[in-house]
């Protein structure tokens, strides 16, 4: 967002969230869900809408949306409502999807964000469950229809209008997929289309209290289409309000060759969806036990893990947050501290400064790592053991990424181990000290910053294998002496 | 002994102790149907032929079974908005003319686990929507009792092969009286279960929350054997109801006396026929005698009931007919420019004019705006008429009334009139919205056309109407009558 704009606009933006849910079974079928099937395979007379077939509740997908919705923080109702939504689409065979109206699962939640290392709270406005609708595939004059994903669970997930920049927009996007992959319920892959997000926005000038008028943005298939969706869109309102010119409420698609948002449909052409109750379905009553059952079950979440991995390992807020950002990066480190409890911040500096580093090269995720918690444990062993330096360590560590040999190996291979034997060391400082004379001079003179040419030249000459510190002390030892 | 005159009970009899065979039954009624339809019309997909063929089979395999099941043997006919794995079922509508579902409904395949055997789909108002059969979009089938007269509906068509002796019993389906009101018309029994206790799996969804498939029969007590094979809690129905079934059989041989009965004074009103309404109180003289004891009741909001229902059953209505859009089954117009044009060119070719009156009421009722003031407002109104009969069952057993307020009218007498026509079942559609029990059977004759009794009972309690239904024909022969036909 331009300077410009800031100083003069308040961006309000909600999300409108849709998780597909990993159950085995569709929402109110048993057929499979599965991605990738052959068209038109995973369907029967309930999700085809054949005349006389009737849904009935996958109790697993509602066991997920309510861990959902306690994972976000909201309040699970003891009563919710599915009504249908009606409107014509080849995609959509009953003529209406079966969806939560004015009797939502779950309201009144919350993600925090952090946004320039400021905790920001996203208020989450709804959670409801609904089936998803199958494909339509146009291919020239033709369009196809695919209902195997016809009947999908689905979650959609409403914030209040509380995030205030693209960046937020996407940091929220990112906490939700977090949280939805820690307690299972989805893999919330953008890409696949397990998370689905359209964006309301609106600009107001600074401090006014009067909301502007909304946009919303469909088809954003990525994290980074959001963010730039969302920053292409300020812009143009900005340009607009400043020339004096109205914001038109309407619905814009994203297209991302252009990176620039079109108008899709204005309010009049709004649909209006005659919601009622879905009479084939039982009202969903949930009882005060059950939420609590549920939430017992719910896993720790990244929150939670953030604090207690400051608290309990004493790592930087920072730190912690890039380990708890990815569920499967979490378990690693927490298998590493495992095997080795004795020092926890050094196991999170070599996964995040190295590891993390070395895998993002390579284009692999945690879960792909050559590099296994056994052999971090093993070179932090070496390391607090003094076997080895921490320069020789980052040595290692490469070799490791590229070999999967246990450090041990490695340093025993290349001859790695530290000289921690003093008259060793000694020796090698008193052969420097002869053929450097001009330096001792100088040193003794009172230039003591050439303390670090000294320790360069004994590790150059031992291959970075003395040990740091007492090359260190005996150099301080000898010139001093 | 003339097969066609005897009972399901009888005749399940007859073939277990092999004193006749499936094929005899089957051929004693359809021979009728073979002479007879061709007036009625009561079939709109014939089956005779494959109900003999199927009969022939179960007399070979009667030797082979240890128990033989209650329906072994037995025709019965199947409303047309019942779906029947292999055959057609066309809700008597363009759209699915040529529909061919590949499953069964749940009471269908119950009664094929009892061994019965199919001899038609039958003939309805298109998606149940009417109470003469006027609306099919094929055609409409007569009243055995006087060609001349509808045999009521929307299950017009059961109720006619019912009566005609094509089958001694039928399945119907009833949202607003479709079951009692054409067996109060042509003069056979027909009970619509509470709501929940049989599974609409399979039962082309007409209006959801009303719907109910029952039996139609001739005998009360064949009502009774029905009940026990189609009711239960199905899974694949979430509105059905884990309740026990009873035995049904054995419940409506208990005695009646001391049976309390209310008789709704909102239902001996005018527009109640004169003629009709001496028959019915004959009627329930007759029962006096048999130890039950009267008493005057209200149901003060009876007269809202046409109206909210005619709010609700549309508004269910333009929902679950909205998957005929001819992209997946059923009729697709054959020429159009777009996709739009494609769903209204289907929509209009392929819906009655019926059909398409309620889809519009029931559109326009749940649009916004007007949700409140009309599919709201019915809600509230329906809980108010539930909560009128609840009332009323804390002092009584059963509630009695007139089935219909007239009896059978002529063809094309009310088609010009909608409101008439939904006038006719008025003494009906509250129990729908009550979700209770009732039971309509043969009480009389008016003009030589039959006259209906209505029980009407508390939730679950199929029991006690159908035991007092069953007193009531051990006293009478009104149901062993036969219409002359052509």
């Amino acid at each position: 967002m331009s300077v410009v704009v800031k100083e003069e606009f308040d961006v309000v933006i909600g999300l409108e969230t849709h998780v597909q849910m990993t159950t085995k079974t569709k929402c109110f079928c048993s057929c499979k869900v599965e991605f990738g099937a052959e068209p038109n395979t995973n369907v029967c007379p309930v999700c085809l809408a054949l005349p006389g077939s009737l849904p009935v509740l996958n109790k697993k997908a509602l066991e997920y949306a309510i861990k959902a919705a306690l994972a976000l923080n909201c309040k699970v109702h003891e009563l919710s409502i599915f009504a249908r939504k009606n409107y014509f689409y080849p995609d959509l065979p009953k003529g209406y999807q079966i969806s939560q109206y004015d009797k939502p699962l779950a309201t009144d939640g919350y993600i925090d964000i952090k946004v320039d290392g400021k905790t920001q709270r996203v208020r989450i406005h709804r959670l409801h469950m609904e089936e998803d609708a199958g494909k339509t595939i146009h291919e020239g004059k033709k369009s196809y229809v695919d209902l195997n994903r016809a009947g999908t669970p689905l979650m959609e997930i409403v914030t209040e209008p509380d995030i205030t920049s693209a960046v937020g927009a996407r940091l929220y996007l990112e906490k939700l997929r977090n949280i939805m992959r820690y307690i299972e319920v989805s893999d919330a892959d953008m890409e696949k289309g397990q998370l689905r997000c359209d964006v309301n926005i609106s600009l107001k000038p600074k401090g006014s209290e009067k909301l502007g008028t909304k946009v919303e943005i469909k088809n954003l298939n990525s994290f980074r289409f959001v963010q730039k969706a969302i920053e292409y869109e300020i812009e143009r309102q900005a340009k607009l309000l400043k020339k004096g010119e109205e914001i038109a409420q309407e619905t814009r698609l994203f297209d991302p060759s252009s990176g620039k948002t079109y108008t899709m449909r204005t309010k009049e052409e709004a649909h209006d969806y005659r919601y009622f109750p879905d009479p084939d379905l039982l009202p969903v009553r949930i009882t005060v036990k059950q939420i609590e059952e549920i939430k017992k079950s719910l896993p720790e979440l990244p929150d939670e893990k953030e604090k207690r991995y400051v608290e309990q390992y004493g790592l930087t807020e920072y730190d912690a947050g890039v380990l708890v950002a990815d569920k499967d990066l979490a378990l690693f480190f927490e298998e590493t501290v495992r095997l080795y409890e004795k020092n926890p911040k050094a196991i999170a500096n070599w996964i995040i400064n190295e590891l993390l580093g070395r895998l993002n090269d390579k284009g692999l995720d945690i879960t792909q790592s050559p590099v296994k918690p056994e052999h971090i444990v093993e070179l932090v062993k070496l390391i607090d053991k003094k076997v080895i330096s921490g320069k020789i360590a980052k040595e290692v560590f490469n070799e490791v990424f590229e070999t999967q040999k246990s450090p041990k190996q490695i340093v025993e291979e290349k001859g790695l181990k530290q000289i921690t034997n003093p008259e060793e060391i000694r020796g090698i400082i008193e052969e420097i000290i002869k053929n450097n004379p001009k330096e001792v001079e100088k040193y003794k003179a009172g230039n003591t910053k050439l303390i670090g040419f000294f320790v360069g030249q004994v590790m150059k000459a031992t291959k970075g294998k003395a040990n740091p510190q007492l090359v260190n002390k005996l150099l301080q030892e000898i010139l001093n002496g | 002994m003339n097969l066609h005159e005897l009972s399901i009970v009888e005749l399940s009899n007859l073939i277990k102790n092999c004193e006749i065979k499936p094929s005899e039954v089957v051929e004693s009624f359809v021979s009728r149907a073979k002479t007879h339809d061709k007036h009625i019309k009561a079939y709109v997909t014939d089956l005779s032929e494959s109900a003999i063929e199927e009969a022939k089979k179960l007399d070979e395999r009667i030797s082979d079974l240890d128990t033989v099941p209650d329906l072994f043997g037995i025709p019965l006919a199947i409303k047309d908005n019942i779906s029947t794995k292999g055959i057609k079922t066309t809700c008597s509508s363009k759209i699915l003319e040529n529909y061919v579902p590949p499953f069964d409904a749940t009471v269908i395949e119950k009664l094929k686990q009892e061994g019965y055997i199919i001899t038609g789909k039958t003939n309805l108002d298109e998606f149940a929507m009417g109470s003469s059969t006027e609306n099919s979009a094929f055609f409409t089938t007569k009243n055995p009792w006087d060609l001349e007269r509808v045999p009521g509906g929307s299950s017009g068509g059961s109720a006619a092969a019912v009566a005609a002796g094509f089958v001694p019993a039928a399945l119907g389906s009833d949202t607003g009286g479709s079951i009692r009101q054409p067996a109060a018309f042509c003069g056979i029994v027909g009970l619509k279960p509470t709501y929940g206790r049989v599974s609409r799996y399979g039962l082309v969804a007409f209006a959801s929350s009303l719907d109910q498939i029952g039996p139609m029969t001739r005998y009360v007590e064949d009502a009774a054997l029905l009940m026990n094979v189609i009711s239960g809690y199905d899974r694949r129905d979430s509105t059905s109801v884990p309740e026990d079934v009873p035995d049904f059989l054995s419940e409506i041989k208990k005695d009646v006396k001391g049976l309390k009965v209310g008789l709704p004074k909102e239902f001996f009103i005018e527009g109640l026929d004169s003629k009709v309404k001496e028959i019915v109180i004959d009627a329930i003289k007759l029962l006096k005698k048999e130890g039950i004891i009267v008493e005057e009741i209200s149901l003060p909001h009876t007269k809202y009931a046409i109206e909210a229902y005619y709010i609700i059953a549309p508004s269910e209505a333009s929902s679950n007919l909205a998957r005929y859009d001819g992209v997946r089954y059923g009729y697709r117009a054959a020429e159009y420019t777009d996709l739009e044009d494609m769903y209204s060119k289907t929509r209009d070719e392929g819906f009655g004019a019926e059909v398409k009156r309620r889809i519009m009421l029931g559109t326009y009722s749940l649009s916004s705006g007007y949700y409140d003031a009309y599919y709201l407002k019915a809600q509230k109104v329906r809980t108010l008429i539930y909560k009128d009969y609840m009332e009323a069952f804390k002092n009584v057993d059963v509630i009695l009334t007139p089935t219909t307020p007239d009896v059978s009218f002529k063809i094309g007498e009310k088609t010009q009139d909608p409101i008439q026509m939904y006038l006719s079942d008025i003494f009906t559609v509250s129990v729908n919205l009550a979700t209770v029990p009732a039971i309509s059977i043969p009480c009389g004759f008016k003009d030589g056309l039959p006259v209906g009794l209505q029980i009407v009972g508390k939730p679950f309690d199929e029991s006690t109407i159908l035991r007092l239904a069953y007193r009531y024909q051990q006293i009478t022969d009104y149901h062993k009558k036969f219409p002359s036909l052509p």
